[in-house]
């Protein structure tokens, strides 16, 4: 298995990745493409952006062991990778702070971004503020309305946040409508695109930004256990904090890479976004990979609980890795997620994002069944952003007398 | 192999020094039914060859007149299989060279092998992919080009000469030159880089060269016929469909504004 070498010069993961984009963005994808090849070697950029991994978003992330949640379950310890305690509240801010220093280099002026729970909004706000960037988000008009805070804590940060009525008004729709911006205004404009997805080489320098997460909880866990790990468990919408904790665990064979795809309501076609649970191989926004399509070659809606999961396409290193049988997938309910969020709440203390509660679900179901084994559960985001959520979904907490 | 239609098309008009007028139009749009009378009306006011748009989902090179119509024919339950018997009625009763103008994933759904057969029995002519790259679509130019069908790429204000000839090696019957960056739309000039594009072209191929994206009018299409061997018009028809809702007069409305283009270009000429 040649994983480590993977993508290709042509950005392609196996048959999965590449460039499938119209022609007036394959020269842009090119010249980004040796840009991020230039600053990936150059030092300086590397110590820029290891210094605000540290000082500003607060990187190393601690690995913590949640002793009661293990004991609760009684099966495999649980540790708890706490990407919740980075600035912005998610691990989105690696990847935006990576390709902000990109930007920069490259003298672009104006910044874009799709975002769907608003976490990439957010952390791509937060790091046009601090470079003085003009920043332009696109969010799809359901996603605003059920990510409320998240569009206010962007606009306080200086975006402008633009709704997107078409399609589901959802993340693909936000994503379109982002090419759709960069087509037009690409000489001045980068696309930060926030998941390992699209054209080469988004899918592999949003890995890379993110990869600090598994070099770390790899040592991190060396550290405390003296041992590799047997499980780790990551939620997958692109993929990105997926990918970013997977990547430095890809060639430890022994250790088993589960990623959580979203169930939603059922596995019914419109009522889920798990790609692997009813999709099949196709080109979406610039990449070929997994994605959910009915007979005719068009794209299926979707439904998550989460935002951030809501999305047709996985990317393709994960699609690559589920071929190769070296990564598995698997779908969580809306229902277990919210559930195993208040588990989570009331046995750690952590209230983690609807999306992270997917990962914690799964890793719930197979702890019990595992005495003896160690999981590194990522705990991508902090669930502030889905507190009016939790509130529809446990009214029984919501009244006045409820105690 | 015989010379395609789309290459008799474009070799009449260098002989008789007129420019080609290639109509755009989203198949299904109000109705599959519709668009074959739509397209004889676009024929009758001198379009001389005719893309047939094929809705997909998720049209990232579209603005929004495009996107609309898209989500209609969707509606209206479009999919690749209606439009190739939209193309197969239309061959019926016209000689008029067909390019079918897809996002790649509804053909790769389809299966290009099984694509290429059928549409050269539909009396499509050629193939032109929005979303795929040289790189990616070189792959399925060998399938579409042995059942006799034209590729036709993209080039763009943004492509280097490098990608330029590229973009030539991998076409037949004409090239498409995108003559601004953006999205299909209409737009109040046509790019003065559409110009600096059509000479570098001519420097790395013969094939004739179309230009196309942001052409609404007959002064557009007089400006485009001066430095190119097309003038491609796509969301200025489209508008006028949705204008329309379906209308009696859809069809006249039509046709007379194919000639008034048709007039601005062979001005161009003059």
């Amino acid at each position: 298995m040649t994983t480590t070498s993977q993508p290709d010069s042509g950005g392609h993961f196996g048959p999965y990745g590449g460039r499938y984009v119209p022609e007036v963005l394959m020269n842009p994808l090119e010249e980004l493409e040796q840009a991020y090849y230039a600053a990936r070697q150059d030092p300086s950029f590397q110590a820029e952006l290891a210094s605000l991994l540290k000082d500003y978003a607060g990187r190393p992330t601690p690995l913590y062991f949640a002793k009661r949640l293990t004991e609760t379950l009684g099966g495999a310890k649980i540790y708890i990778k706490r990407e919740d305690l980075l600035h912005t509240g998610a691990h989105k801010i690696n990847n935006a702070l990576g390709q902000i220093l990109l930007a920069r280099r490259m003298g672009k002026k104006r910044i874009i971004a799709e975002t769907g729970a608003g976490q990439h909004g957010v952390a791509t706000a937060t790091v046009c503020a601090l470079f003085g960037m003009e920043c332009v988000i696109y969010m799809g008009e359901e996603d605003m309305r059920r990510q409320r805070l998240n569009v206010f804590r962007m606009r306080l940060l200086g975006a402008k946040v633009t709704g997107v009525t078409s399609g589901s008004r959802t993340l693909k729709d936000a994503i379109s409508e982002a090419m759709r911006d960069w087509v037009t205004n690409v000489g001045d404009t980068h696309y930060l695109l926030g998941s390992a997805l699209g054209s080469h080489p988004y899918p592999l320098m949003v890995r890379d930004f993110h990869s600090c997460m598994g070099i770390e909880a790899r040592a991190q866990i060396l550290e405390q256990e003296g041992r590799l790990p047997d499980q780790i468990i990551a939620c997958v919408g692109g993929g990105s904090n997926a990918i970013g904790i997977f990547h430095a665990f890809v060639p430890d064979t022994s250790v088993r890479l589960v990623g959580v795809e979203a169930g939603g309501r059922s596995l019914e076609p419109g009522e889920h976004a798990a790609r692997f649970a009813g999709g099949s191989p196709g080109v979406l926004q610039g990449c070929f990979s997994y994605v959910l399509q009915n007979g005719d070659g068009q794209i299926s809606l979707t439904h998550s609980v989460s935002a951030g999961l809501d999305y047709a396409m996985i990317g393709p290193e994960h699609a690559f890795l589920a071929d190769q049988g070296r990564a598995e997938y698997v779908p969580c309910s809306d229902a277990d997620a919210l559930a195993a969020a208040q588990t989570l709440a009331r046995t750690e203390g952590l209230i983690p994002a609807l999306e992270s509660a997917h990962g914690v679900a799964e890793a719930l179901r197979r702890a019990p069944n595992a005495k003896g084994e160690v999981f590194i559960v990522n705990l991508s985001g902090r669930g502030d952003k889905d507190i009016d959520i939790y509130r529809e979904n446990f009214k029984e907490l919501d009244e006045p007398e409820s105690n | 192999m015989n010379p395609s239609r789309i290459s008799k098309l474009f070799a009449r008009c260098r002989a008789e020094n007129e420019p080609a007028l290639i109509a755009y139009i989203t198949a299904g749009d109000p109705s599959l039914e519709r668009t074959v009378s739509l397209v004889e009306a676009m024929e009758l006011g001198g379009a001389d060859l005719i893309e047939l748009g094929v809705p997909f989902s998720d049209p990232i090179a579209d603005g929004p007149v495009i996107m609309r119509a898209t989500e209609r024919a969707l509606a209206n339950g479009a999919s690749l299989a209606g439009v190739l018997e939209v193309a197969r009625r239309i061959r019926e009763r016209s000689q008029i060279p067909i390019l079918l103008f897809s996002y790649l994933n509804p053909l790769l759904s389809y299966g290009f092998e099984r694509l290429a057969k059928d549409a050269v029995a539909a009396g499509v002519d050629g193939i032109l992919m929005t979303d795929a790259s040289v790189e990616e679509a070189g792959k399925f130019v060998p399938t579409v080009r042995a059942a006799g069908l034209d590729t036709v790429f993209l080039a763009a204000p943004t492509s280097p000469i490098e990608r330029l000839k590229q973009v030539a090696a991998f076409s037949s019957g004409f090239v498409y030159l995108v003559s601004r960056t953006g999205v299909t739309g209409v737009r109040d000039q046509v790019a003065g880089s559409a110009a600096e594009l059509v000479e570098k072209m001519r420097t790395v191929t013969d094939l004739p060269l179309a230009v196309g994206f942001g052409i609404a009018k007959a002064a557009d299409a007089a400006a485009v016929a001066k430095i190119a061997d097309g003038v491609v018009v796509g969301s200025a028809f489209v508008r006028i469909i949705e204008g329309c809702d379906g209308s009696p007069e859809l069809e006249s409305k039509l046709e007379s504004f194919t000639r008034e283009l048709k007039v601005g270009a062979k001005a161009g000429r003059a």
